[in-house]
C-alpha cells in the first residue's frame, strides 16, 4: 500500500492539472466581475453623435429598462459582436444605447455605415470618464439598467446569440415586468 | 570611437524619449506630488493590461485612470478616498496590495498554511523516523525497504 502512494499522489496532481485547464478553457482569465451590479448605475449626459448640440443621459431614460453597449471603431471584437446586435436590437424591446467610446466620430460613422447601426441613440464619450464610472475597462462591454436605474446585468466581451437567448432575455423579460408592475 | 560614443548617446536620448512618450505628461507642481503620484499609481493594477501597474502601462484606458488620479489628487483627496474611488468601480482587483477581508484571507494566510502543513509532514516523518530507529533490527529493516521507492 505504502508503495503505492507516490503513484495516488500523481494521479491527484494530474486530476489537479485536468481540472485546471477545463476550468481555464471555461472561463476568461481576464475577466473581472463588476462591483457595480446590483447597485444604481452612474448618473451620465453626453453629446450625441453627429448631433453634439444636443445631449442624451440617465435623466432621459428614467423608468425604464435599457441596454448600454460599450463599442469603438477601433476594437476588433466589437466588429465580431456587432451582427448579434443588429439581428436582436429590435426583438429585445428595450432601447440600446451605444456608447462610443474614446473614438473619433468620423471613424465611428465609418464603422457604423459599414456593419450597420442598431443604436436608439448613440452617445460619445472621447475623455472617458463615464466609462471609469461604469467600470468599463475593455470594449465590448454590455450593462443591462432597469427601471429602478439599477445594473442588473453587465456582460464583459462580445454578445453571443447564446448569451442573448439565456441570460439576456430572461433578465431583460425579469426588468420589465418591475418596470411595468412599478409604474401600475 | 568617437562616432561610437556619438552613436550610443544617440541611441541612448532616443530610448529615454520614448520610454516618456509612452505616459503622456502630467503637470507637476512639486517633486513630492510627482514622487506621491507615482507611488500611487504604481500600487494600482491596469485593468487592460493586467500585469502592469497604472504607472507603467500604455492603454488608453491606463492613461485616462492616471489622469483620473492625479485630478483628484489635486482636489485634495486622500490616497485611500482615491483608491476606494477605483474599487467601488472595478473592484479590489485595481489593488496590488489588497486589504484583509474574508475574500482574500486565504491570498494572505494560503502560504502560512502550506508553511504548517509542511512543516507538520515533517515533524510526523522524523518522529516516525526516530521511534523505529529505537526499535529492535526487525523494525529498522522494514524502514530501510521502505526507502529504497
Amino acid at each position: 500500500m505504502a508503495r503505492l502512494l507516490p503513484l495516488f499522489a500523481f494521479a491527484l496532481l494530474v486530476a489537479l492539472l485536468g481540472f485546471g485547464l477545463r476550468w481555464n478553457m471555461q472561463h476568461d482569465q481576464r475577466e473581472v466581475p463588476s462591483p457595480l451590479i446590483g447597485k444604481t448605475a452612474p448618473a451620465f449626459s453626453l453629446p450625441v453623435l453627429n448631433d453634439t448640440t444636443r445631449q442624451f443621459g440617465s435623466a432621459d431614460l428614467k423608468g425604464k429598462p435599457y441596454l448600454l453597449n460599450v463599442f469603438g471603431s477601433w476594437c476588433p471584437s466589437c466588429v465580431d459582436e456587432h451582427p448579434v446586435l443588429v439581428r436582436y436590437a429590435k426583438e429585445l424591446g428595450v432601447p440600446l444605447i451605444g456608447y462610443n467610446w474614446k473614438d473619433d466620430p468620423a471613424d465611428a460613422n465609418a464603422w457604423l455605415a459599414r456593419f450597420g447601426n442598431p443604436y436608439d441613440v448613440i452617445v460619445t464619450d472621447q475623455a472617458g470618464r463615464t466609462a471609469i464610472d461604469f467600470g468599463v475597462y475593455g470594449a465590448p462591454e454590455t450593462f443591462l439598467v432597469d427601471g429602478e436605474g439599477m445594473i442588473r446585468l453587465k456582460r464583459i466581451g462580445a454578445l453571443t446569440p447564446g448569451y442573448v437567448e439565456k441570460e439576456l432575455k430572461p433578465a431583460i423579460a425579469a426588468a420589465r415586468l418591475a418596470a411595468a408592475q412599478s409604474g401600475k | 570611437m568617437r562616432i561610437f560614443r556619438r552613436t550610443l548617446a544617440a541611441a541612448f536620448a532616443l530610448l529615454f524619449t520614448l520610454a516618456a512618450h509612452a505616459v503622456q505628461p502630467l503637470d507637476f507642481k512639486d517633486t513630492a506630488e510627482e514622487k506621491r503620484f507615482q507611488a500611487l499609481t504604481r500600487e494600482l493594477r491596469c485593468l487592460v493590461c493586467q500585469n502592469q501597474n497604472l504607472a507603467d502601462s500604455d492603454a488608453g484606458l491606463a492613461g485616462d485612470l492616471r489622469r483620473e488620479v492625479f485630478e483628484q489628487m489635486r482636489s485634495g483627496k486622500s490616497n485611500t478616498e482615491i483608491k476606494d474611488y477605483l474599487v467601488a468601480r472595478y473592484s479590489q482587483f485595481v489593488l496590488y496590495d489588497p486589504p484583509l477581508s474574508t475574500s482574500t484571507w486565504l491570498l494572505w494566510f494560503g502560504p502560512l498554511l502550506a508553511l504548517a502543513v509542511g512543516a507538520g509532514i515533517v515533524v510526523v516523518i522524523v518522529r516516525r523516523r526516530q521511534a523505529s530507529l529505537n526499535q529492535p533490527p526487525a523494525a529498522v529493516a522494514v524502514a530501510s525497504q521502505e526507502e529504497d521507492w
